[in-house]
């Protein structure tokens, strides 16, 4: 279990405990949290659960696998800090993460 | 909303299921009645061909959101019932539990079925569609090492289930009538493909045979008999020839239909009080500047979310570039548009290195790609279909040049 903080756009703050074994992306999706699309339900066919994982746990949510890159590579205002979240795993050394949502997701 | 109304929403799939949630989600306060002819809440259906059936996903998983919250948020899910009358004066539909219920709003969510072939035999056990939980967990049951399974239909379910069924272990045969596969949706570049890496995984098939019935001992299928005369020996079956709409509640109810249910860009049908969204929808797509019918995840989301901001007051969503992926063995494939109008094909990148990606173009317009391990052509492609822009056919296929070149 993990304690994740998901921040709207907007500044509005989703605070859910997420089951170890989860993805950060299906955290979001199964507690109707706006702003994660996840169209493709987590087969990193279609870059619509970007997020931004802040920089102090950008090295715990692990490394981008070649396919992540390359559909991040194309997806709409990304930073260094961008991550597709169907692709992190959430454990208890996830616990704390904050990620915050892009304005759009295409 | 001032006076919240009743929505009552026909089918519990992926596109029922992501309305009642997106209606919530969007501030939507009066009651939601989400009614589903299967025994359990909303779940994806794409795993079920794929990471479902190779035992990789479980119940949880597929499930769109858990079964707590529906009633955490006010929707009143009714697994197990499908309606059987609909009366639009009266605005209530009548269910098969012998209840009816009354709505100010209703949306359709009712999707297709997969469509039965009327053969001799077709009723033995072990031959089956796939396009519920419970077909899956029934073909999962009948396939493993030691077993054949017969695959009728080349198309995307056949191909999915084929390298399913491959890596569980069983010899896998696909029975298709076309000379190709995918006939119908594919390339003839990516049908080719198709057909030997498949082969390289040791799937059988034959192309251009005519299924004329199945054969089987105590009343369980043992073989499929082809118009040549030959039957092919199998221990199960699984039947991927196409979907036909579910729209004869609305049809009955004098809705306008056409082979799907027809409406407007905000999913309302020809009764301003109700939407039809997902497979069952024959729908509008102003980028190609006509309507059809889609059967995918990404088409039921967006409907979901067009009939959803109707009736919250919210915009017309917008910038839609219908999409859809398959998942086969170490390959993707996306596949951006349709192929509409199309005058030139042009080939990206090798097949023999198993990522390229095959351009549909009608003069220099893309209409649609198909992209294989080749994320940058289907993200861009999609782009190019979108905004509409003329594309330099030379360096579209000339895979030395980035995909951000081409479409700057």
């Amino acid at each position: 279990m993990a304690k994740i903080t998901y921040v709207e756009h907007d500044g509005t703050e989703h605070v859910i405990d997420v089951k170890t074994g989860l993805t950060v992306m299906e955290g979001a999706v199964k507690n109707n949290v706006p702003g994660i699309d996840a169209d493709c339900g987590g087969a990193c066919a279609c870059a619509t659960c970007h997020v931004y994982v802040k920089d102090e746990w950008l090295a715990k949510t692990g490394s981008k696998s070649a396919m992540e890159e390359s559909m991040l590579d194309f997806a709409e205002g990304v930073e260094a800090n961008s991550r597709l979240s169907c692709q992190i795993k959430v454990s208890d050394a996830l616990d704390g993460l904050v990620v915050n949502l892009p304005e759009s997701q295409h | 909303m001032s006076d919240p109304a009743h929505v009552v929403i026909l089918g519990a799939g992926h596109a029922g299921g992501t309305a009642a949630a997106l209606l919530r989600q969007y501030g939507f306060e009066g009651p939601i009645t989400l009614v589903g002819d299967e025994p359990i809440a909303p779940y994806q259906r794409p795993p079920l061909s794929k990471a479902w059936l190779k035992g990789e996903a479980d119940a949880a998983s597929l499930a769109l959101k858990p079964l707590e919250f529906y009633p955490e948020n006010n929707i009143d899910f009714r697994a197990g019932v499908t309606a059987t009358k609909l009366d639009r004066a009266a605005k209530s539909v009548a269910l098969t539990d012998g209840s009816s219920l009354a709505y100010d709003i209703l949306i359709l969510a009712t999707g297709a079925r997969a469509i039965a072939l009327p053969i001799e035999g077709a009723d033995l056990k072990g031959i089956m569609a796939l396009r519920t939980a419970a077909d899956a967990e029934a073909l999962k049951a009948a396939i493993g090492p030691g077993k054949t399974l017969a695959v009728v239909g080349g198309g995307y379910i056949g191909l999915e289930v084929a390298a399913s069924g491959r890596a569980l272990g069983a010899e896998v045969v696909v029975l298709e009538r076309e000379a190709r596969l995918l006939a119908r949706v594919a390339a003839e570049p990516l049908s080719t493909f198709f057909k030997a890496y498949h082969e390289t995984h040791g799937v059988r098939f034959e192309l251009g045979c005519s299924v004329t019935g199945f054969v089987g001992t105590d009343g369980r299928v043992s073989g499929v008999k082809l118009a040549d005369g030959r039957t092919v020996a199998c221990d199960a079956v699984v039947v991927g020839v196409g979907v036909t709409p579910n729209d004869e509640l609305a049809k009955d109810a004098g809705l306008e239909t056409t082979r799907g249910i027809v409406v407007d860009l905000d999913a309302r049908t020809s009764d301003p009080a109700i939407f039809a969204i997902g497979d069952v929808a024959h729908r509008p797509m102003p980028i190609y500047d006509r309507m059809f019918r889609m059967e995918s995840v990404p088409n039921a989301l967006e409907q979901a979310k067009q009939a959803a901001s109707a009736i919250t007051g919210r915009p017309r969503p917008t910038g839609e570039c219908p999409w859809q992926w398959s998942d086969q063995y170490d390959l993707k494939l996306q596949i951006a548009g349709y192929a509409f109008d199309v005058d030139q094909v042009i080939l990206r990148g090798d097949p023999a290195t198993a990522k390229f990606a095959i351009f549909h173009l009608k003069g220099d317009q893309v209409q649609s790609v198909e992209a294989i391990n080749s994320p940058p052509e289907f993200m861009m492609g999609k782009m190019l279909i979108l905004n509409r822009k003329p594309v330099d056919k030379a360096k579209l296929a000339d895979p030395s040049i980035s995909m951000k070149e081409v479409a700057a």
